[in-house]
């Protein structure tokens, strides 16, 4: 059940889309801008909002369809209320990082296709390099980086945010 | 040296004369470059480095996308350009399904041709692609992912031709896909079965759907009487397949194949065509003399009609009532044919032969199937007929010519020129003519109409008035006109649109071409009918008169609307589509959605949404109400459109919603 936090960020979200629309005149060569924008809102995008920005700006929805998959950095398949991001750049590979993102799949119970946890609480992403090879391996759980990864410490700091948030009763259920 | 520029292919010299790119002056000088993504319609892509030439100081370039310059010394074959080809081709190959014997594309496939002449004879790499499902899903259409080449001739035919957009590259480097929006099934977007991505595409990622195992059942089922009407951009087509010329007609060798197969009757769509004038005419008159729900707009082509209920439902009044040729001649033979050979209408099958995809989809749209019997069974393009054909064994070439049956199988040559882009005007204006002044037409044959241009008008005296016409193909052009239409800016009594480039004879159901002469011949050869023929005027076809006589009493009587016309609905583009707004935690909610497609947002549906939330909100009521916003119920003209506890509520104002949204929680 949905709680009412997230009830009313829903109609939020919407009149956020329609601002940004506006803020870009509707400008259809803004599409990437526009499409940045809403994933902020929405943490991805989903298709019926992809759909809306498409008819508002008079493109096809398969064109931005083919923009959204064109750019890695856009999501559109929701992702969890944690973002663990490992580093599989050449810097952290070779420091291990595969053996991070094992532990990481086992433990949430993730594979290759299978990114984002059932509770919607993580979601598990590999990248090619952060930018920092000198902290390597290097894990981002919500772009707070962790430097120098073992499995222990990933292992870790898992549990930390599982048992965080086990203590959090959200309202109204 | 003298004025005129010129370069030199293969150490000859050659005149520059207007082509925009190397590979146009190539082909002209006699050479023949293999290409998959330059197609003379398309814009320029340059993305298959098929075109490789060599020129002299520049290096190995792709001529589709280089400028002719003058004195340019161009090299066409080469061993690096030769290996290069061939290293491209291999890799194509690599990821492409392995099924040529069985891929109904298989003769006139560019990729095995191309392939083939440059002398590809093993593939080294591996497939590195995941096989993928294909897309059954329109009566139209097949895609086969796992044929597709990437050359993007089908994404710019959809954009540029159709001014549509249904399908587009997806993902990217090794993943890259041509996909309908959100991967989704091309029946639930907004394609309308044209299916002018499939005739340009140089694979078989996207054929137009084959009916032929149907229809041989049939056949071969003692209790149905099968028939067949066949359109006029067929018969100018169908010989190519056999080494006929473009444009020759081929009626009378159609007819004796199809009594080959096995049908029981063959007749002549352009026999309805005639019909449909006669009504479209008439219709246009009442419209004219009450000054009313004009200009009228052509609706003989499918994918125009589903466009327009997408796209322009506030101009759906203005579609002519009239079914296309196709639908008339089913309702008309099984209504004649069942009485007289005294057989329920369900055991006669009509297959309808035509040049078109889009008319599978209409022969399945649900007001022409009554009581589960559909008025037309069965569709098969130009192609599938020739493949029944060589299925059957017949040599096409050494058929004796037979004749049509009579009485549906009679037809004017106005009735035949309704392949050909203008020709439903002409046809319209031949019997509009003689109708008006009461004088007969002497000079049957309107120029002024004709032609190749994608946007033309007339301007057309008629016992002293003028009827202004415009005459359309492609989609992409329809939509400029229908802007100008909506926006009053011009003043067009009569509008045909045709979706395919150059009329019917520009199907996608055609037999394959990459050349655009083809469709010039094509034209020619059914005006060139028209002209063999004895009348040429829909009103002279003494069986529509008969009909008239027998049935159907004059032209726009009760009977002839119930049995020739049909009507109009928007519809939506994409299928699922609703924003979650509010989500109330109560068990029992009240469902709320509020439409933001185009028409209703342009009537202020956005703003009414976030006054009703704002309502919803200061009567804290947010936790009895499931609140969404969707797209388009198709009553796009009557918007702002919101629908509360599951009634629709028109033209909806903040009142009207209150009001509404008390009642139902009151309950
Ligand atoms: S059939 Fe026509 S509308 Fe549909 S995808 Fe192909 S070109 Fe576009
Ligand atoms: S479907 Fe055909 S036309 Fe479209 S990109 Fe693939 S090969 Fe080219
Ligand atoms: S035809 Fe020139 S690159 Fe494809
Ligand atoms: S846009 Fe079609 S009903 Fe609203």
């Amino acid at each position: 059940m949905m709680t009412d936090t997230q009830t009313m960020s829903r109609s939020r979200q919407f009149s956020k889309v329609c601002e940004i629309l506006e803020r870009y005149s509707y400008d259809s060569t803004k599409l990437i801008p526009i499409l940045q924008a809403v994933q902020e809102e929405y943490r991805y995008l989903p298709e019926e909002v992809l759909t809306f920005v498409a008819t508002s700006l008079n493109l096809s929805p398969a064109r931005v369809y083919g923009v959204a998959t064109f750019y890695s950095h856009f999501a559109l398949q929701a992702k969890g209320k944690y973002l663990i991001r490992v580093c599989d750049g050449t810097a952290c590979h070779v420091k291990g990082s595969v053996s991070l993102i094992e532990v990481i799949q086992e433990k949430l119970g993730l594979d290759e296709k299978k990114r984002t946890t059932p509770d919607m609480l993580f979601t598990l992403e590999t990248v090619s390099c952060l930018g920092a090879c000198g902290l390597a391996p290097v894990v981002v759980i919500n772009d707070e980086i962790h430097g120098q990864m073992t499995k222990e410490k990933t292992n870790a700091l898992i549990d930390e945010i599982i048992s965080m948030e086990k203590s959090y009763v959200p309202r109204n259920n | 040296m003298d004025e005129k520029k010129s370069l030199y292919i293969n150490g000859k010299k050659v005149l520059i004369e207007g082509e925009k790119n190397l590979l146009e002056i190539i082909r002209k000088a006699g050479v023949d470059l293999p290409t998959f993504c330059y197609h003379s319609e398309l814009s320029i892509y340059g993305a298959c480095r098929l075109c490789l030439v060599d020129v002299e100081g520049r290096g190995i370039m792709a001529a589709c996308s280089t400028e002719p310059q003058e004195g340019m010394k161009i090299k066409t074959t080469t061993d690096e350009i030769r290996q290069i080809r061939k290293i491209s081709l291999e890799l194509l190959l690599a990821n492409h399904a392995h099924n040529c014997p069985t891929c109904s594309k298989s003769s006139f496939c560019k990729l095995q041709e191309v392939a083939r002449k440059h002398g590809v004879e093993e593939v080294r790499f591996k497939k590195i692609q995941k096989s993928s499902a294909l897309d059954y899903s329109t009566y139209s259409l097949v895609r086969d992912p796992n044929k597709c080449i990437l050359c993007g001739d089908c994404v710019r035919a959809c954009n540029e031709i159709q001014g549509i957009g249904a399908i587009d590259f997806a993902f990217r480097g090794s993943d890259a896909t041509v996909l309908p929006a959100f991967g989704k099934d091309l029946s639930m977007v907004e394609c309308v079965d044209c299916g002018q991505c499939a005739r340009v595409c140089p694979t078989a990622a996207i054929t137009p759907k084959s009916e032929i195992s149907e229809v041989w059942k049939a056949i071969s089922d003692p209790t149905k009487t099968v028939i067949a009407q066949v359109a006029p951009a067929v018969r100018v087509a169908l010989g190519e397949v056999y080494g006929y010329a473009s444009g020759e007609d081929t009626t009378g060798q159609i007819v004796s194949a199809l009594r080959i197969i096995g049908f029981d009757k063959v007749f002549d769509t352009a026999y309805s065509a005639d019909l449909t004038i006669v009504e479209e005419a008439t219709e246009f008159l009442e419209r004219k003399t009450k000054g009313e729900k004009l200009p009228i707009f052509t609706s003989c082509c499918p994918a125009w009609v589903k466009f327009a209920e997408q796209y322009y439902p506030d101009l759906l009044p203005n579609l002519s009532s009239c079914r296309s040729p196709q639908q008339m001649f089913g309702s008309v033979a099984k209504e004649i044919l069942s009485k007289e050979i005294k057989k329920d209408k369900k055991d006669i099958v009509i297959v309808s032969i035509m040049p078109c995809t889009a008319k599978k989809f209409e022969a399945k749209r649900e007001e022409f199937i009554k009581e589960g019997i559909a008025e037309v069974d069965h569709v098969l393009t130009t192609q599938e007929l020739a493949r029944m054909i060589d299925q059957a064994g017949i040599v096409f070439k050494q058929l004796e010519t037979e004749s049509l049956d009579m009485p549906l199988g009679f037809k004017t040559g106005a009735g035949l020129i309704f392949g050909n882009s203008g020709g439903v005007t002409e046809a319209a204006l031949r019997y509009l003519y003689e109708k008006v002044s009461g004088e007969k037409l002497e000079q049957f044959e309107f120029q002024e109409v004709r032609g190749n241009e994608s946007i033309r008008e007339a301007t057309i005296n008629i016992a002293g008035n003028d009827v202004k016409v415009a005459i359309v193909h492609g989609l992409a052009n329809a939509r400029k006109v229908a802007d100008k239409v909506k926006k009053g800016l011009c003043d067009y009594d009569f509008i045909e649109v045709m979706s395919c480039p150059n009329g019917c004879i520009g199907g996608a159901g055609q037999p394959v071409t990459f050349d655009v002469k083809t469709k010039k011949d094509r034209t020619r050869g059914l005006y060139e009918a028209d002209k063999k023929l004895q009348l040429h005027k829909s009103q002279e076809n003494h069986f529509v008169t008969d009909l008239y006589r027998s049935t159907l009493e004059e032209p726009g009587s009760h009977l002839a609307h119930e049995m020739l016309h049909t009507n109009y609905s928007a519809r939506r583009r994409v299928s699922d589509t609703e924003i979650q707004i509010l989500n109330g935690s109560a068990k029992e909610k009240l469902e709320i959605s509020v439409c933001v497609g185009t028409s209703c947002y342009l009537r202020g549906s956005q703003d009414l949404l976030y006054k009703m939330i704002d309502h919803i909100e200061s009567n804290n009521l947010q936790d009895r109400v499931d609140v969404k916003a969707t797209f388009c119920f198709e009553q796009c003209d009557r918007g702002p459109s919101v629908s509360i506890g599951g009634k629709v509520i028109e033209g909806c104002t903040l009142k009207k919603a209150c009001d509404e949204m008390q009642n139902a929680l009151k309950k």
